[in-house]
């Protein structure tokens, strides 16, 4: 079974996050980056996670990684899949894989990004994967 | 300083309703709390400390006060989802132990069938000041398949199996058709369950709970107190408690903060996972059951899927009976949050108040154990040992 487009809900940005969703509207995925541990981490946040460092920036990710995890909600309309996948950098991101072969889908499988538009007229798109 | 025999469980109360179109909120939860007092042989006026979760109407805990019209010496409403009154347990032990009160009433409940809530497969939004709302909700993380993914990643690892994941169904069921309360009274098979329609791979309809109306309540004690009471003394051993999160997306989806909760309890009462003989385990879906029971030490990591298999949890059969009410895969899953229950069962069997199908011989030893949130984000793990005195 294809993937069918679903209507994703926008994001609300705050001050912790207008960063990320500004760059998010110019097609950059961005991941939070430690200058003390350097460790990243996601969801990017003021504090680094790992070490308690305030001292942190947004780094560009690119976009390439693989499924850790995958589960189709079959009983959605349209069904859709849910993903974590592990960025190249290292971090596991919650998101959906789109355009893709719902039946097909596998553990390790490479995706890339390809962000996807949201219900509000201003509101910015979100970071999803297509099989690369 | 350890609550290693400082405080007694003296009453528990299942609430009989699993839909209450007919109840309000704070009723259900006022007869259970009365069911529970009577248990102990107790009154309302006997009750000088108060815990309960984010189920409780109003400001934290503190219209389901006004409305019990309870007189207060400690109050606690930590919300750790489903976990939450497992872990209210120990918390009211450390409580009693410290002196600061000497009748702990802890309540649950929740109407979602009379409401008609989307449970499983909806998404649900804590709000947009919630930090991780705008990184995930987008997505759809519903229970069923945020656990889906803990299920599908732990079968990838360890080579888990549906079948294997079956084998919990069908031993709750065996429970449950002895439970005249039980939703599910139906005994499965693994054929039936593997069969059943997919809701999010890989889980299937018979892999989820029930969604239940309903509620419960425990009363906590001084041994003191306790003594005075004709019941049966259930002695807490120990208790633990530990969240796990998402780790700054260093995410692990095979384990579950009961790998830290389990330990904490087990040092504490002085026991091994070997030595008990009755264990209530969450049960919000059947990988739930397969990776708390290897979290807890009940089998080695991965192994999860052998344990349970071929009725090993089936009281009378199997090494480790599990959730002998049926549990939430059949009996009851009040408000969403299945961890009261899990104790209220634990109790019955050191008592020897279970179905007699169901009873554990010499049942001196027990565990409960709750998750609550989601394994597939973050959760409060909380695990409490009791023992027949």
């Amino acid at each position: 079974m294809t993937a069918q487009q679903r209507s994703f809900p926008s994001p609300i940005s705050d001050p912790d996050t207008e960063d990320y969703w500004n760059a998010a509207k110019e097609g950059r995925l961005m991941i939070a980056s430690c200058s003390d541990c350097n460790e990243k981490h996601y969801y990017p946040r003021s504090m680094c996670p790992h070490c308690g460092s305030q001292d942190v920036t947004l780094v560009q990710s690119s976009g390439k990684g693989e499924i850790y995890s995958w589960s189709v909600l079959r009983r959605a309309d349209p069904p859709f899949a849910i993903a974590y996948v592990t960025l190249d950098e290292g971090p596991t991101m919650m998101t959906n894989i789109i355009e893709c072969d719902l039946d097909s889908l596998t553990i390790g499988q490479r995706v890339r990004l390809k962000f996807s538009e949201t219900e509000e007229v201003d509101g910015p798109p979100v970071p999803t994967f297509i099989p690369d | 300083m350890s609550i290693n025999g400082k405080a007694y469980i003296a009453g528990v109360y299942e609430h009989p309703t699993r839909k209450a179109i007919d109840k309000s909120l704070a009723q259900l939860h006022a007869e259970s709390a009365l069911g529970a007092l009577a248990d102990a042989g107790l009154t309302k006026d006997d009750v000088d400390g108060y815990f309960c979760a984010g189920d409780a109407p109003g400001l934290g805990p503190l219209s389901l006060i006004d409305y019990m019209g309870l007189k207060l010496k400690h109050i606690d409403a930590t919300e750790t989802g489903g976990s939450s009154y497992v872990l209210h347990v120990g918390h009211a032990a450390e409580a009693i132990a410290m002196g600061k009160c000497s009748v702990a009433l802890i309540t649950l409940a929740g109407r979602p069938r009379a409401e008609g809530m989307a449970t499983g497969t909806a998404p649900r939004n804590y709000g947009s000041s919630a930090p991780d709302v705008a990184f995930e909700f987008p997505f759809g993380p519903t229970v069923v398949n945020m656990y889906a993914m803990c299920a599908q990643r732990h079968m990838y690892e360890y080579g888990t199996t549906s079948e294997q994941l079956a084998w919990i169904k069908v031993a709750a069921s065996h429970h449950a058709q002895y439970n005249e309360y039980a939703m599910l009274r139906n005994v499965v098979t693994v054929d039936e369950v593997i069969n059943s329609p997919m809701i999010s791979d890989p889980l299937h309809r018979l892999d989820c709970c029930v969604i239940s109306d309903g509620g419960g309540a425990i009363i906590v004690t001084s041994p003191e107190i306790a003594k005075t009471l004709n019941r049966p003394s259930v002695k807490i051993l120990g208790a633990g408690e530990a969240p796990k999160h998402q780790m700054g997306g260093k995410i692990d989806l095979t384990y579950s903060g009961a790998v830290w909760s389990g330990p904490l309890a087990f040092d504490e009462a002085n026991v091994t996972p070997s030595d008990i003989k009755y264990a209530s385990i969450y049960d919000s879906f059947t990988i739930t059951v397969l990776m708390q029971l290897e979290d807890l030490g009940f089998c080695e990591k991965g192994q999860g899927g052998r344990f349970v298999s071929d009725g090993n949890l089936i009281a009378g059969t199997g090494k480790l009976p599990f959730n002998t009410d049926g549990g939430g895969l059949c009996n009851n899953h009040p408000a969403n949050r299945g961890g009261l229950t899990k104790v209220i069962e634990a109790v019955r069997q050191l008592r020897g108040e279970a179905h007699p199908k169901v009873q554990v011989e010499n049942c001196n030893l027990a565990l409960a154990h709750g998750t609550g949130g989601s394994l597939g984000t973050r959760h409060g793990s909380a695990t409490v040992i009791m023992e027949r005195e």
